[in-house]
């Protein structure tokens, strides 16, 4: 019987031949990363509850500062000294200011075949270089921390077999939008996502890790892409070389298969207050908007900041509208500067802030009041996500979100030409 | 854990996510006890006040949807709710709720026999006796019920390694 490729990679990380959908494996992690979401949570936890505690591998550890740096208040500044102390301490491998934490995962370790917990649900983003990255909480983290390894339920796989190329003006985050939207916020729960066919090499490894990243929105475990010349470009750009190289076999069991002409997707937007709640862009057109926001780990990219500058270029954010610019790494954020991108955004009138979780998550700068409604590039618009419980975020493409700015209510790029 | 047990209900939709559960903005106060009165506040600023502890939540399909912030699980628990009821969650939802020792039972029929307020019988992994009905609910693997039992994953393994 054929084997997937989330069932090929958790053999190979459990140390078995072969293994199916419904096992349960006992694997070893090739990297565990933790932010300062919970970070602070584990150490009390290490400290407190475990007797004489130690770190299996702390060269498998990576601790990312990236959802309230620099620091708000002096808790936020607390909990970051603690991360800091203990990674020190430890010898662990510690970031701060280097970028949003799926961002410098993709940059400096991530590779293909790995099998890597996060403490962090869009840790399902590294699936982009055919790695099966997870998300989990704290108390899983810190079994894996100590014990270097953790239990899997072997996962379903959907796939997702893309033909064709996206039209002009139309972006990965239309199309995984897209996706959530008619498989649903549950559709994939405890599934793989897995992206295959001639489609594929017409998305950049930016476009790869947008896909990827949303696809905790449909409750997967994880996203899986084939690694081809694109994948290995990138890797190689970044100095790194594969764990090993697997796709599904031909035979292998697939729960569901979907087929997507990538021609047929359109610029879409979700609505407040669920991701799957989407509707053509053309739909929402004339919402008016509070502030807009271009960044996170699904779309802070290179790629994404140049869709930006290109419509926003000798234009001008909209009277009384807060547009903020977020590039997910000093690596982006230093390439922007080269290509002139971020004169651009402040001489529109933006906020060009540094490399953070920013509005995304709701607690670093930029945060909207009561009433307020934000387009974003970011990962949900779960209701209060952004700041007041009682505000609004929508969801659309760099392109939406920027031409959105310039006009106070909700746009698409093409009405501007 | 006892195996059967009385608790009022309270009754919550579908997709229940963690930024419902406990909001972004109270993640960093320094302990749970401090976040519990914001438990839910975007959807229902009034209930944390009113639940009791050994009360359960019956809720909709993909409760927990959303990011893998452990303090969900852990003000569902400060709280004090005996049990959730719902039709299905999500996945890094459900691994934390166990890991810190809060019962979680997957039911799609419950929903329609009850109202909130009610007080339900709950035999776990066999039934739940609601206004005369009853319903057949699944066991957790043996696994995961010694974690349970426990009260969590770090206790779980305390007991195992003989340190408690």
């Amino acid at each position: 019987m054929g084997m997937t490729m989330a069932e090929k990679i958790i053999a190979m990380a459990a140390g078995v031949k072969e293994t199916k959908a419904g096992d349960i494996q006992t694997v070893t992690l090739d990297y565990m990363m933790s932010n300062d979401g919970t970070t602070h949570l584990t150490i009390d936890m290490y400290n407190n509850d475990l007797k004489n505690p130690h770190i299996n591998d702390p060269s498998k550890l990576v601790w990312i500062v990236d959802h309230n740096i620099p620091a708000d208040s002096p808790k936020t500044a607390a909990s970051h000294k603690k991360m800091r102390d203990f990674a020190r301490e430890n010898n662990i491998d510690f970031y701060e200011g280097e970028g949003v934490c799926h961002q410098v995962m993709m940059e400096k370790y991530v590779c293909p075949g790995q099998l890597i917990f996060g403490a962090d649900s869009h840790t399902c983003a590294y699936g982009a270089l055919g790695a099966f990255g997870t998300g989990v909480g704290c108390t899983d983290y810190l079994y894996a921390m100590v014990t270097g390894t953790s239990w899997l339920l072997v996962p379903e796989t959907i796939r997702f077999n893309l033909h064709g190329a996206l039209k002009e003006g139309v972006y990965a985050r239309d199309l995984i939008l897209t996706i959530i939207g008619k498989i649903s916020a549950n559709g994939a729960n405890y599934k793989v996502m897995e992206f295959a066919g001639d489609g594929l090499k017409s998305l950049s490894v930016s476009d790869r890790i947008s896909v990827c990243n949303l696809c905790v929105e449909a409750g997967a475990k994880t996203a899986l892409m084939e690694v081809d010349d694109i994948a290995m470009d990138y890797l190689k750009s970044h100095g790194r070389s594969p764990k090993a190289l697997f796709k599904s076999d031909d035979d292998a069991i697939f729960s569901e298969v979907y087929d997507i002409d990538l021609s047929e997707i359109e610029p879409i937007v979700a609505k407040p207050h669920f991701v799957d709640n989407v509707v053509p862009a053309k739909e929402s057109l004339g919402v008016k908007i509070d502030e807009a926001f271009l960044g996170s780990c699904n779309n802070g990219r290179i790629e994404d900041l140049r869709v930006g500058a290109q419509i926003i270029k000798g234009k001008h954010v909209a009277d009384k509208v807060r547009f903020l610019v977020v590039p997910a790494s000093r690596e982006i954020y230093n390439q922007a500067m080269e290509e002139g991108l971020l004169s651009i955004f402040l001489e529109a009138g933006a906020i060009v802030m540094n490399p953070n979780c920013s509005v995304c998550w709701g607690s670093c700068q930029g945060v909207i009041g009561e009433g307020e409604t934000l387009i974003s590039t970011g990962t949900r618009n779960f209701k209060g996500r952004a700041g007041h419980k009682d505000s609004f975020v929508y969801l659309a493409s760099a392109a939406t979100v920027t031409a959105s700015a310039i006009t106070g209510e909700i746009t698409t790029a093409d009405m501007l030409k | 854990m006892s195996d059967k047990f009385n608790g009022k209900v309270w009754v919550l939709g579908d997709d229940i996510d963690t930024d419902i559960i406990l909001p972004t903005e109270y993640l960093a106060l320094k302990t749970v006890d401090d976040m519990k009165p914001y438990a839910f506040s975007p959807l229902r600023p009034e209930l944390a006040a009113k639940i009791n502890p050994g009360d359960i939540i019956v809720a909709g399909k993909n409760f927990g949807c959303g990011s893998s912030r452990e303090q969900a699980p852990e003000v569902v628990k400060a709280l004090g709710i005996r049990c959730i009821i719902a039709k299905s969650y999500a996945r890094i939802f459900f691994r934390n709720a166990i890991n810190n020792g809060v019962l979680l039972i997957e039911n799609d029929k419950i929903q329609d026999l009850v109202k909130e307020g009610d007080d339900i019988e709950v035999t776990v992994g066999e039934k739940i006796s609601a206004n005369g009905n009853d319903v057949s609910i699944n066991s957790l693997p043996d696994n995961l019920v010694e974690i349970l039992n426990a009260g969590g994953l770090v206790k779980a393994m305390r007991k195992r390694n003989g340190l408690d």
